[in-house]
């Protein structure tokens, strides 16, 4: 499944995508490590798998919550240059920024 | 002393199947929906629609889902002791006191349309009373890809029943009025509910009318969606859950801006909307129980819940109880 976890602001629409079908089978956790804003928590899903997911408490605090590291991508694009795509072995998070 | 009018209110709804006798039934499955704005119960007996009812959240989750479940369930005679296995969906889903297991809105809303509207489903707008999703099915219901925006309450339910109490409109004639006007005025640039008030009163003082405001407002409301769904392609069919589904000031708007008809339910159909979730949590707890049963069948124990005897005792979760992400 692949899940959009998002904000819209006056200069468009900013996503966090996790493609939960690579999450299966993760034992690293490295996107609940390593980001600042606590942003991650592996759950169980509807499915009876445990996959990566944006927080509950954080899904309408996005906004504030990753714009510490949201620099960090400059224009965006495949590179993994933040904190949590780069920690996250299979390449299952994506950010739209 | 006058008496305040709640425009924001809406009608709160039970059902209970006429010709349906839920004491020969084997088992009697609830999926329970509790939102930000409203909570529904659904009922099914043997997986066969027995009763729902739908009824604003109140302060108290676990009070909200026993609301809920009470009010389509005791006019029947139905108590919390004769439940087979329930699920519990929505905002509040893990303080739903009886509930077996909770599933996310996503999962149950996809399977609540996958229900109401067929197989060839394929996308799903819920329009909650605080948020709004973009969900992509599978012929099963199945979710593929979902889509989840931080909306504030611009764009949802609360937001409109703002603007019911600005304008002083009844909540369930905006949508037919938003369309009694001349012509399709601009969409308001700024939907922000906070600003709702002021807004609205500039708009009447430069001499629009109350339906012109409306128009404007669903109209705005509706881009804001739809710019939401065409982030995730429109794949036919289109089936729209949740409050605002009932609203046709937004819906057709939405239709109109992506191109797009929504399936409707048949006229004379018992169902609505607004309960897609909390009748997707009830097909999970009956396709839940009913695997269950049949594990402990193969294991020579008893299935969770009563056993599947309506009218016996209720048992805590068993090893299907789980928080979904």
């Amino acid at each position: 499944m692949i899940a959009n976890y998002g904000y819209e602001d006056g200069s468009g629409f900013y996503y966090i995508t996790v493609d939960t079908d690579i999450c299966i089978g993760c034992t690293e956790y490295g996107c609940t490590k390593v980001c600042p804003g606590n942003v991650f928590a592996v759950e169980m899903d509807d499915y009876d798998d445990f996959v990566c997911t944006v927080a509950e408490g954080a899904r309408k605090r996005l906004r504030e919550l990753c714009s510490v590291c949201k620099a960090q991508n400059g224009s965006g694009g495949t590179e993994r240059k933040l904190p949590c795509t780069a920690a996250c072995p299979g390449g299952a998070l994506r950010h739209s920024w | 002393m006058t008496e305040t009018q709640h425009f924001w209110r809406w009608s709160e709804k039970t059902y209970q199947a006429p010709d349906l006798d839920w004491r020969a039934a084997s088992s009697i499955t609830v999926g329970v929906d509790v939102g930000s704005v409203s909570s529904q119960a659904v009922i099914l007996a043997d997986g066969k629609l027995l009763a729902f009812n739908s009824t604003r959240t109140g302060s108290s989750s676990p009070d909200s889902a026993l609301r809920a479940f009470r009010g389509a369930a005791e006019p029947i005679g139905l108590t919390l002791d004769d439940i087979s296995y329930a699920v519990g969906t929505g905002y509040g889903r893990v303080n739903v006191p009886f509930a077996d297991r909770t599933i996310t809105e996503i999962a149950c809303h996809a399977r609540g349309a996958n229900h109401m509207g067929g197989p060839s489903i394929r996308t799903i707008l819920d329009m909650g009373g605080q948020d709004c999703k973009v969900i992509r099915i599978d012929e099963r219901g199945k979710v593929l890809n979902f889509i989840m925006n931080d909306k504030c309450a611009a764009g949802t339910g609360r937001g409109m029943e703002v603007i019911a109490d600005v304008l002083s409109v009844p909540i369930e004639d905006i949508g037919r009025r938003s369309f009694e006007i001349d012509e399709e005025p601009a969409a308001v640039s700024n939907v922000c509910t906070v600003f709702a008030k002021s807004e609205a009163t500039s708009l009447l003082r430069a001499g629009w009318s109350v339906n012109k405001v409306l128009a404007a407002y669903c109209a705005a409301m509706a881009q804001r969606v739809a710019g939401l769904i065409e982030r995730m392609q429109v794949e036919r069919e289109f089936f729209i859950t949740g409050g605002i589904g009932k609203n046709i000031g937004v819906t057709r708007r939405i239709e109109r801006l992506i191109g797009v008809e929504a399936i409707k339910l048949p006229a004379d159909s018992v169902l609505d909307p607004q309960i897609a979730g909390a009748l997707g949590a009830s097909l999970f707890a009956h396709s839940l129980y009913r695997k269950a049963q049949k594990e402990a069948a193969a294991a020579g124990g008893t299935a969770p819940g009563n056993g599947g005897t309506p009218g016996g005792a209720a048992e805590p979760a068993g090893e299907g109880a789980g928080v979904a992400g």
